[in-house]
């Protein structure tokens, strides 16, 4: 039966889709997603949903309770009222939203192209699919309604079955059971090797900027391929590579040697992902104080030679710092020039996170 | 006729225990509507619950809001929906198809006590008991207009119609208002006649001719002037909308909806103690004395201390309401009530009190008739009530930041609660002018009673009146202790001080 419910439940999920569009930015901004992850799902509180009237403030109407407790005792653990976090001021409804839909939400605010999975039509696995019911096959596999269906119907051709007192027996001969077939599956897999300087010049608030584009980078790849694997590398002088805690929290004091993170994600990469299988994608942020010349050509070198080839994108974001010059930008783009798989982008601020975001995936790749 | 698609009627063996468990109820002198029951799965029944109760109900997203989050509050084990009924002849039950049967037949026995209560009480009588096509029509028409219109354009403007729903005078379907309007001719004229008196010869002393000649310039100063609008204030905002706001049709329509089904809502609001009491009370009885396998007992009795249990700082209406009504019971019995009984200063002859009057029955049923949550509580609630329920009063505390238990003082305990239930515990606001400072705009006035108004809410309500009245709309209220007066004129809020 198609309820009738569904039709307000979407006209419920476009209207707090639309909250969510409008006020992108201030999300993309604030951290405050990131924490709220619930594996697929995220919990994102929406101003003004609900519906105002005239009210008394709770705070001061107070209310009756029942139960243990001198005056002056708390009343319950939680909040009889509701809303303790929400001061007066506001009133914020918490709504779940899938990645999914917040990916898509976030491709209509920036105007994201879909990536097109260079490797889909090369990589083929074969998935199971359950197509049909047979008399035969393993118990694990019982299809427990049409047993019974196929049970009621031989009752009620042998007479033997009584309305009132409807019971369904079923014996070995109608038992049914699940059947599957071995279809070809193109597979989409993806990769993202997320790069980060972390010498002393790279502060707290650098790294913010990085968790936070990258939040949303994951969300949008997330969209596009089944599984993603993410992995985290590090680097001042040299590189290592680390878990996701860790690296949103390494502080280095040492120079920065940038060739050191890509010989090392190109090792990850050439070992882990090889590109007949896997739509690579490699991330690099960067206050862009590299330690000399020297190193700026080896890294230029490691790049064309051993990285871009196995990869869909490589994206540069250089993050404003008050110590860093910012040179390393200007090397890439001169030393690569304009390039299809490459994406450069500074990021000055918060406000900057979202052209920045646009640069790497409005390539499509 | 059944409100939800598809076959939901009772399997054999629940219509066998309906016919029981219906036959106890009328044994014990329930009179309830004829009753439809109907068994849904559990999505189906966070669907109707959704509606509130009307699976036919016009198109919003409000309810899709709410089916959201009943059905994750069910998916994540929170909450589960026994049973649904609505006030309509024949009410409509609604039965979770995966309750036990021993859950069916205290849902059922439940069931006939809202039942008999939709039936009985006065708070009821004027609603519409044939709300189920009446809801259905409504959708029909709201359907019809976002056809010719669009979704958003009628969504938005039942958007602002729910935000003054609660803006209606609860008590308009039993008094008369207002006077019958017709236009005053010359005829007309009001003639001063000062006090009545029989006594001819009294006639001079009691109206001297000149105090009647001042009283007859008076009335006529008084004619002369304009109108008011509305002569006197008015507390159903709703009906003055429709009546004055520049409305378009459709959006008369659209506003005579939400009020008719404000209006048809309101009773249940009014009674939610009573009438949870009133049904909890009759499906004990029910179970316990009559229905009940002994192989059932244990699970009733979790179900039944489950619907009981208290969560803090949070008010039971079930279990205060069967609380109550068990105690008038109990009083009416033993004949604790009166001049004799209140005078009494002995303790112990108190404690043993004991007329045998057995008058509880007849006690309740009469109250079940007359009463609602206001007046139950202020009559029916004693000082050893609430010493026995351990009630108190809580509120919130800045220093600590957290809410506090503040009384347990019987008369503030009590107070706070009848505030509550006063009104449904919303702000009580009127319809002060309609033309107010002589420029069109509309004036409301809040009746401030110690409690300031949520004030965020309140500028965004303004904003959604404006929007009906089309000219700026003001409330009068108290915001700490001084008087305020805010404004919206459809492009942004204003708060002017005003002297206390």
């Amino acid at each position: 039966m198609p309820l009738q419910i569904t039709r307000d439940q979407a006209r419920f999920r476009e209207i707090v889709r639309g909250r969510i569009q409008a006020d992108l930015d201030r999300y993309i901004q604030r951290g405050e997603l990131i924490g709220k992850q619930a594996g697929r799902l995220v919990s994102i509180p929406i101003p003004s949903v609900e519906l105002p009237r005239f009210r008394f403030g709770e705070r001061e109407q107070g209310g009756v309770g029942q139960g243990p407790g001198a005056p002056g005792d708390p009343v319950g653990p939680g909040d009889p009222a509701g809303g303790a976090g929400s001061g007066e001021g506001e009133h914020l409804l918490e709504v779940e939203v899938t990645l999914d839909e917040l990916a898509d939400i976030l491709g209509e605010g920036l105007a994201l192209p879909r990536i097109r999975p260079r490797a889909a039509d090369r990589i083929v696995t074969a998935r199971p699919r359950y197509t049909g019911v047979s008399p035969s096959g393993p118990e694990s596999l019982r299809h427990v309604r049409r047993t019974y269906k196929q049970a009621l119907r031989r009752q009620i051709a042998s007479g033997t079955y009584d309305p009132l007192r409807p019971v369904v027996v079923p014996v070995r001969e109608d038992r049914r059971y699940l059947t599957w077939k071995e279809l070809p599956r193109p597979e989409t897999t993806a990769a993202v090797v997320y790069m980060m300087d972390v010498s002393g010049s790279m502060g707290d608030q650098q790294k913010e900027l990085v968790r936070l584009e990258s939040f949303w980078i994951d969300t949008w790849l997330r969209r596009h391929y089944r599984g993603l694997a993410v992995r985290y590398v590090v680097h001042d002088a040299a590189a290592r590579e680390v878990e996701r805690d860790v690296f949103f929290r390494t502080r280095e004091s040492g120079g920065t040697r940038i060739s050191s993170a890509y010989e090392l994600a190109a090792g990850i990469v050439a070992r882990d992902f090889p590109r007949a299988a896997w739509n690579v994608y490699a991330f690099h942020f960067s206050d862009g104080d590299n330690e000399g010349a020297e190193d700026d050509r080896r890294s230029l070198d490691l790049l064309r030679d051993r990285l871009l080839p196995a990869l869909n994108l490589f994206c540069y974001g250089q993050v404003a710092s008050p110590s860093g010059s910012g040179e390393f930008l200007r090397t890439l783009r001169q030393g690569l020039g304009p390039r299809d798989d490459v994406a450069l982008s500074e990021i000055a601020g918060r406000d900057a996170i979202r052209d920045s975001i646009r640069t790497f995936l409005g390539t499509g790749r | 006729m059944t409100a939800v698609a598809g076959d939901h009627r009772l399997p054999p063996h629940l219509r066998a225990l309906r016919e029981r468990i219906e036959g106890y109820a009328r044994g014990y002198g329930l009179d309830p509507f004829e009753t439809v029951f109907e068994v849904l799965d559990g999505d189906e029944l966070n669907m109707v619950a959704a509606y509130g109760g009307f699976p036919t109900r016009y198109p919003h997203w409000r309810f899709g809001m709410e089916y959201e989050r009943l059905s994750r509050s069910a998916e994540y084990g929170l909450s589960r929906i026994y049973e649904l009924v609505i006030n309509n002849d024949p009410s409509y039950a609604y039965l979770q198809a995966s309750n036990m049967d021993v859950d069916q037949k205290l849902v059922m026995a439940h069931v006939f006590g809202h039942a008999d209560f939709f039936k009985h009480n006065y708070a009821y009588r004027h609603t519409n008991r044939k709300m189920m096509d009446a809801m259905a029509n409504h959708a029909t028409r709201l359907r019809r207009h976002q056809d010719r219109l669009g979704v958003e354009a009628v969504e938005t403007f039942v958007d602002r119609c729910l935000s003054l729903e609660n803006l209606i005078d609860p008590l308009s379907p039993f008094v008369k208002r207002r006077a019958d309007r017709s236009e005053p001719g010359a005829e007309d004229r009001p003639v001063a006649l000062g006090f009545r008196t029989d006594r001819e010869y009294m006639r001079h002393f009691i109206n001297p001719p000149a105090a009647l000649a001042a009283e007859q310039e008076r009335l006529d100063a008084a004619a002369g002037q304009p109108r008011r609008l509305p002569e006197r204030p008015e507390r159903d905002v709703l009906l003055f909308l429709l009546e004055r706001a520049p409305l378009e049709r459709w959006e008369q329509e659209v506003l005579g909806i939400v009020r008719d089904e404000a209006y048809y809502f309101a009773p249940q609001a009014q009674t939610k103690i009573m009438n949870e009491g009133w049904a909890t009370y009759w499906h004990s009885r029910i179970m316990t004395e009559r229905a009940l396998d002994p192989s059932e007992v244990v699970d009733y009795a979790d179900h039944h201390s489950g619907a009981l249990s208290l969560q803090p700082g949070q008010l039971n209406p079930y279990r205060l309401g069967v609380e109550l009504w068990r105690d008038i019971e109990d009083r009416w019995n033993k004949g604790r009530f009166g001049k004799e009984y209140e005078a009494c200063d002995s303790l112990e002859e108190l404690r043993r009190w004991d007329r045998r009057l057995g008058l509880g029955q007849q006690k309740i049923f009469e109250v079940r008739r007359h009463h609602t949550d206001v007046s139950f509580v202020d009559e029916f609630l004693t000082l050893d009530f609430c010493v026995a329920q351990g009630l108190f009063s809580f509120g919130y505390s800045p220093q600590h930041a957290r809410w506090e238990v503040q009384s347990r003082e019987f008369a503030a305990v009590k107070e706070r609660l009848l505030r509550q239930l006063t009104n449904f515990g919303q702000p009580e606001i009127l319809v002060e002018d309609g033309n107010h400072e002589n420029r069109g705009e509309l004036l409301l006035v809040h009746r401030h009673d110690g409690v300031d108004l949520k004030l965020d809410w309140a500028r965004a309500t303004l904003r959604a009146l404006q929007a009906l009245w089309r000219r700026p709309v003001s409330l009068s209220t108290r915001v700490e202790g001084r008087g305020a007066l805010l404004r919206h004129d459809g492009r942004e809020a204003t708060t002017r001080r005003q002297e206390p």
